[in-house]
């Protein structure tokens, strides 16, 4: 310590308390650079998504804001008549029934894609051994890696035909499917119920005779309905059930991805506390680890229809594009119009030389979609803050 | 399909085309073509195959449709027209007042041939008949004496060329029925036609083979031989208008006589139109292809 020269000394007296030396103000000044670069970095998606909220806006304005019709006059047309001719003489803009549309293929693709993706989470989460997990979760995320072309290929030239020629088939079959076990399980469980409050006795007589009688009553309905399904005929094969069902799909890998990361964050100490208090491996997923992971599985189900809603090509190839409401609204075996395909089919000539109105009504479609898209982000986010307040 | 990848491979040329302008030197004829967005594909795929012969020329293809075509041939801001009507009286009358004469070359002609699946007993309709389908007053196969099952009417999408000829010819300008469904290419329209055996649609004559039936209309039956002599009642000229004859030689007499040569009419039948020329080019050709 003795050797150290005077200045040293003066040095490390005024550096107590300091990691090291205080800057120069050239040092200083390219702190300041950088701070600044990182801060601009970060923020350029924000500011991309602000760009494009701009630009979109600022062409979708001007279908609203025209000279020959009011405002409240455009928007009532817009948004409550379904008549779509925008090369028409004189045109119509009538967007309803592409809303429509859209929300019927998302709510389908969400019935298809929910599900089996949060069911196929828990499966992978928490029945599977670890190593088939780490196999099959790769290959459910592969799903997500074919494009979308593909898929529409697919819809156009496989689904489509087969929907036409055996559509009532195909459809009873998918009947069965969701109907045979979702019947059993009914059945075993109201049969527990009911059998629960009687004295011990009586209790398996009792459970022997409500679960026959109950499984002959879901049996003759889920046939009935069944048959009844067998006997539809399908039109056309570009509608919104093969759409919904090509869209879940697409929604699945999503789904299951994020719901199983949302399980796993669950951690063991709640599934080991579960055992502990003697929870069978049923109880423990639905009493607790569903409920911790609630928000994530929230999340992981609206990243996953906010695919089907903006997914393109394969709508624009196999929806059929009928500028329609189904009639009655929810009969998914006719075609619709959604807001992706309206934009990306009417792009082509629509530029603003020909006709402006035709071309700013695509990006005031857009604009909704756009509405849209971050009011489900806005939600997802409001929901994970909720549930992850509830279990902190 | 095919219409537009053509058009996407002219629009990269023609951005190659206004880079390469800015750096070569001045001094080369320049050919402005301007008009229909119909047309516009043809004289595309016409601009690549002249300058290519001819290193000297540039050609430019620009697609504002039929009515502005007509007004830059008026105000002089091109040199051909791309039409797919004739001119208008009001746009004749606007031309000769400018010291403009404007003069009609017939480049090609685009029909087009209602399609349904091959089982179906439909053999011919009138050009009524298929309005009313389209127009959605005609729903079930049995009003016209088929079978009794709902017709699935598809049409291309209104952005088409092939709509606006359908529209035009077919529709009287009325609007189609909400119930239609819309396919975005040919090569999809057949798809759709060929799986649905109660599906009617329409498609450009070039793109009609024989997983497809072709209908007569108005008893005639759609092919290069009728569409050419104007007997079938669903095909139209398409035209390029210029300001008086070009003078013979010059390399603007060349392009729009371009449709005449062997290799014109390759690429008239690549891009799914009819040529004029039909009569005596490879007619039986055209035939067997049906």
């Amino acid at each position: 310590m003795t050797s150290l020269s005077l200045p040293a000394q003066r040095a490390t007296r005024r550096n107590v308390g300091r990691l090291s030396r205080p800057a120069s103000a050239w040092r200083r000044f390219l702190g300041l650079v950088g701070h600044g670069l990182l801060l601009l970095v970060t923020s350029s998606s924000v500011l991309a998504v602000l760009f494009i909220f701009f630009f979109i806006a600022r062409d979708a304005l001007p279908f609203f804001f025209t000279p020959e019709v009011s405002v409240l006059q455009r928007l009532r047309e817009f948004l409550t008549t379904s008549a779509w001719y925008p090369s028409g003489n004189p045109p119509a803009f009538g967007a309803l029934a592409i809303f429509v549309g859209s929300g019927l293929v998302t709510l389908a693709a969400a019935c298809v894609a929910v599900p089996i993706g949060v069911l196929a989470a828990i499966c992978l989460s928490d029945v599977l051994p670890f190593r088939i997990r780490q196999l099959v979760k790769p290959l459910v995320e592969v799903l997500a890696a074919i494009p979308s072309v593909a898929y529409g290929f697919f819809a156009l030239v496989v689904l489509a035909p087969l929907l036409q020629s055996h559509g009532g088939t195909v459809l009873s079959i998918g009947w069965w499917c969701l109907a045979g076990p979702a019947a059993a399980l009914t059945v075993f469980v109201l049969s527990d119920l009911l059998a629960a409050r009687r004295p011990d006795r009586q209790r398996r007589a009792l459970r022997l005779t409500a679960g026959l009688l109950l499984a002959a009553l879901a049996g003759l309905l889920v046939f009935s309905v069944g048959r009844r399904l067998a006997a539809i005929e399908i039109d056309s094969g570009t509608n919104a059930l093969n759409v919904a069902l090509i869209l879940g799909i697409m929604a699945l890998p999503t789904v299951t991805s994020v719901s199983e990361d949302a399980l796993q964050a669950v951690g063991r100490e709640l599934r080991a506390g579960a055992y502990a208090l003697g929870s069978t491996r049923a109880e423990t997923v639905i009493r607790v680890v569903l409920p911790a992971a609630s928000g994530g599985i929230c999340a992981a189900i609206i990243l996953g229809l906010m695919r089907a809603v903006g997914e393109t090509m394969v709508v624009w190839m196999a929806s059929g594009n009928a500028a329609r409401i189904p009639n009655p609204w929810y009969n998914l075996l006719q075609p619709v119009r959604t807001l992706t395909a309206t934009i990306a089919g009417d792009m082509g000539e629509a530029d603003h030389v020909t006709g402006s109105a035709r071309y700013h009504v695509l990006f005031a479609l857009a604009l909704a979609l756009l509405s849209i898209a971050l009011l489900c982000n806005l939600v997802s986010e409001w929901v994970i803050r909720r549930t992850v307040a509830r279990y902190r | 399909m095919r219409r537009q990848y053509a058009r996407s491979v002219g629009r990269l040329a023609i951005a190659a085309l206004v880079l390469a302008t800015g750096a070569v030197t001045f001094g080369q004829t320049k050919i402005v073509v301007d008009g229909s967005t119909t047309v516009g594909p043809l004289a595309k795929a016409f601009a690549e195959h002249f300058m290519s012969e001819r290193p000297g020329v540039t050609v430019t293809v620009s697609e504002s449709g039929s009515g502005n075509g007509a007004k830059s041939l008026i105000n002089g801001t091109c040199d051909v027209a791309d039409m797919s009507r004739f001119m208008k009286e009001t746009e004749f009358k606007a031309a000769v007042e400018a010291g403009v004469f404007p003069v009609a070359h017939v480049i090609a002609m685009d029909g087009i041939a209602v399609i349904v699946h091959p089982s179906n007993p439909a053999r011919d309709l009138t050009v009524e008949q298929v309005r009313d389908i389209y127009l959605g007053k005609i729903t079930n196969w049995k009003e016209i004496g088929g079978p009794d099952k709902p017709i699935v009417v598809i049409s291309r999408d209104t952005n088409s060329g092939t709509y606006e000829c359908f529209e035009e010819l077919v529709m009287n300008k009325q609007k189609m029925a909400a119930t239609v469904e819309y396919v975005g290419s040919n090569g999809a329209m057949r798809q759709r036609v060929q799986s649905t055996p109660t599906a009617i649609g329409y498609a450009g004559l070039g793109f009609v083979d024989r997983t497809v039936k072709a209908l007569s209309v108005n008893g005639v039956q759609p092919s290069r031989a009728t569409v050419v002599s104007g007997v079938y009642p669903i095909a139209r000229p398409l035209y390029m208008f210029t300001n008086g004859y070009p003078k013979l030689g010059s390399p603007l007499h060349a392009f729009i006589t371009l449709h005449l040569t062997p290799k014109g009419q390759e690429i008239v039948e690549a891009i799914g139109f009819i040529p004029v020329t039909t009569c005596d080019s490879p007619a039986g050709q055209a035939e067997g292809k049906e």
